[in-house]
């Protein structure tokens, strides 16, 4: 589905001549009558180094920004990451596959569902296991969830970044009703840690698809006012329009994914074009944006939070009963009751609990379409309860890469919009 | 099986070392001194079309003998196909393989985080700094099996070599060259910068 925009401002922004000067643009809109200052004072031409971050709140954690500035044009901007590197994928070569799942919560964090299931579907991968239907449609509600969140979160805080506030509170103000949601299925709001390999933690809460359905009306409602507010707000889109643009063979080039790719023209999307979950059945559509700028990679993320919301109503209708966990003793514990009573239960539970799941040798690569992107997990095991590699495919680590093409040129004020528009979260840039 | 494997062994005979395949994902092995070659063409080949590097990774198993692991997971946006091309690099040879970088942009951080985690060198890369861990990092290449878990400087150690780091050393020699701030540094804090606390970075220009 390509977007259409309603709206194009023609502001002028700053570029770089073939000098590399910043080239002077007259205030006010174009031909209004304001000319530009012919005789300007040449500056200096001296380059400023600025430092942004790594403790900043425009950087969205700890990131850190060396920027070369010539007056207030970008020219150069090195980024710095590492500053919250946990050696996640070293802790998990020294631990079994369900306790790596703790671990996935903390990188995304904004999204821990999402990483979840990544997780448990490239292990399953691995072991060739067919989980239960109940179990996908759940986990498909937990990606929406996550999705949600996560874009609910990016509108709040690109919205401060570029002098929005409200849009940030009714954000919060609905994230707050998933986190609840969330909290009374797993437990915790933020570090779910809700699949096991083979099946979920926990099956939902009586009264959770009424609960859901109640915050999906009033979160329709809330980004129908954001629309209102935002879309066609000439603030909104002189502040995005034509900033960071990337052209649909610069992001593939790139490797972006997710809607830094999508808001170029690419029409990537994982549930699309190699469906988990059973995703080919839903029917949704993909938004794809045509400038590539930080304005469509906003439109884009609008639409799939649109696009989130019937595939909830979907999912809703067509949960069906049955077990949540495969029936493997492989991989699921077997009933308290049976391991109380029945002696190959007994060895099954102590053989899981004292050895871990046994997953036998081989290499699996399995991605979803988490909200930041591409979000992928790569497995290699020599047969074994620990892997021998656990390497996380960080979409927002591969789109943050493109900072520094797209920013440059650009105002420092420019440079925080596209900086926003990338979607970082630094827990899953550094691991 | 994927086709490619086949076109692949056609097209470059003896550098595609052998083809194998685990859980429906072909992977194949090919030659280290070919492999900027072979991308190029399985990128560029209208056949094959894989344009979009997913990712660059290593593999290093716990066995000590057996070589380690350049993974490339490359995917055809176009044919809506993956293939995963792998280098194998001994240990006691120096790990070092072509970068991808003039094939891929993206390939950038990839291969730094790669050479920040494994020792890999990629030759041709055209900034191969270290990525998450800092530039003086010193304990080695975190993610090699011979890398204990909790690091190989004791704590009080690490503690040590944080306190002694310079507190305004914040910038690379690269970036202080920038701003000309480099020569307003004193000289022992120029000195110490000039043997490499931030790492082996190229001398400003233009000395006074």
């Amino acid at each position: 589905m390509a977007l259409k925009r309603t709206l194009d401002v023609a502001l002028g922004t700053t570029t770089l001549d073939e000098q590399g000067r910043p080239r002077t643009v007259p205030l006010g809109i174009q031909g209004s009558g304001a000319t530009a200052l012919e005789d300007a004072p040449e500056l200096g031409g001296e380059h400023m180094l600025l430092n942004i971050g790594p403790q900043h709140p425009a950087t969205h954690g700890v990131l850190r920004l060396v920027v070369e500035l010539d007056g207030e044009a970008v020219v150069r901007v090195v980024p710095h990451v590492g500053y919250l590197h946990s050696g996640f994928e070293k802790l998990g070569e020294y631990r079994h596959y369900n306790q790596i799942i703790p671990l996935t919560d903390r990188m995304d964090y904004l999204a821990p569902m999402a990483n979840n299931v990544c997780l448990a579907m490239a292990v399953e991968k691995l072991m060739g296991l067919e989980i239960t239907e109940r179990c996908k449609v759940l986990r498909v509600i937990a990606c929406e969830i996550s999705r949600i969140i996560s874009h609910l979160v990016w509108l709040g805080t690109t919205g401060i970044d570029i002098g929005a506030f409200t849009p940030f509170l009714w954000m919060f103000q609905e994230r707050e009703k998933f986190y609840n949601l969330q909290e009374a299925w797993t437990g915790a709001r933020l570090t779910t840690s809700m699949t096991r390999i083979g099946g979920l933690m926990a099956d939902i809460p009586d009264g959770f698809e009424d609960d859901l359905r109640t915050i999906l009306r009033s979160l329709l409602k809330v980004m129908a006012e954001v629309d209102r507010a935002l879309t066609r707000n000439g603030i909104w889109a002189g502040r995005m329009q034509g900033i960071g643009a990337l052209t649909g063979e610069e992001a593939i080039n790139m490797s972006l994914s997710g809607a830094m790719l999508r808001a170029s023209g690419v029409d990537y999307d994982v549930r699309k074009d190699r469906p988990y979950l059973d995703y080919e059945t839903y029917d949704f559509e993909v938004p794809i944006g045509e400038h590539g700028d930080v304005y469509d990679r906003y439109l884009v993320r609008f639409e799939e939070t649109l696009q989130a919301i019937r595939i909830f109503e979907q999912a809703l209708d067509r949960l069906p009963d049955g077990p949540i966990n495969v029936d493997d003793h492989r991989a699921i514990l077997p009933p308290k009751h049976a391991a109380m009573t029945s002696m190959e239960s007994m060895i099954h539970h102590f053989k899981q609990v004292m050895e871990g799941v046994q997953v036998p040798a081989g290499e699996a690569y399995f991605s979803i379409e988490s909200p930041k992107g591409e979000l992928g997990y790569y497995f290699v095991s020599d047969g074994t309860a620990k892997p021998v590699r656990w390497r996380v495919r960080p979409p927002t680590f591969i789109n943050l890469s493109a900072l520094p093409k797209m920013s440059e040129g650009h105002l420092l004020s420019d440079l925080i919009a596209i900086n926003a528009s990338v979607d970082i979260v630094m827990g899953e840039v550094d691991r | 099986m994927n086709p490619s494997a086949e076109t692949l062994q056609r097209q470059f005979g003896s550098a595609i070392r052998r083809v194998t395949e685990s859980c429906d994902r072909t992977i194949v092995y090919v030659d280290g001194d070919r492999i900027r070659e072979i991308l190029a063409w399985l990128k560029d080949d209208p056949g094959e079309a894989y344009n979009y590097l997913v990712d660059i990774t290593a593999v290093e198993y716990r066995e000590a003998g057996l070589p380690i692991e350049v993974v490339y997971e490359l995917f055809s946006l176009g044919r809506k196909v993956p293939l995963r091309v792998k280098v194998t690099l001994p240990k006691d040879q120096p790990l070092e393989v072509d970068s991808v970088v003039p094939l891929w942009a993206g390939a950038d951080w990839l291969e730094r985080e790669v050479y920040d985690m494994f020792g890999i060198t990629f030759r041709g890369h055209p900034d191969l700094r270290r990525i998450l861990m800092w530039e003086t990092y010193a304990e080695g290449f975190p993610l090699r099996k011979d890398f204990p878990l909790r690091g190989r400087f004791s704590r009080s150690e690490q503690v040590r070599q944080a306190l002694n780091a310079h507190p305004e050393a914040h910038y690379s020699l690269g970036e202080l060259g920038i701003a000309e701030s480099y020569h307003e540094l004193p000289e022992d804090m120029r000195e110490r910068l000039r043997r490499g606390e931030r790492g082996q970075i190229a001398a400003p220009k233009g000395e006074r």
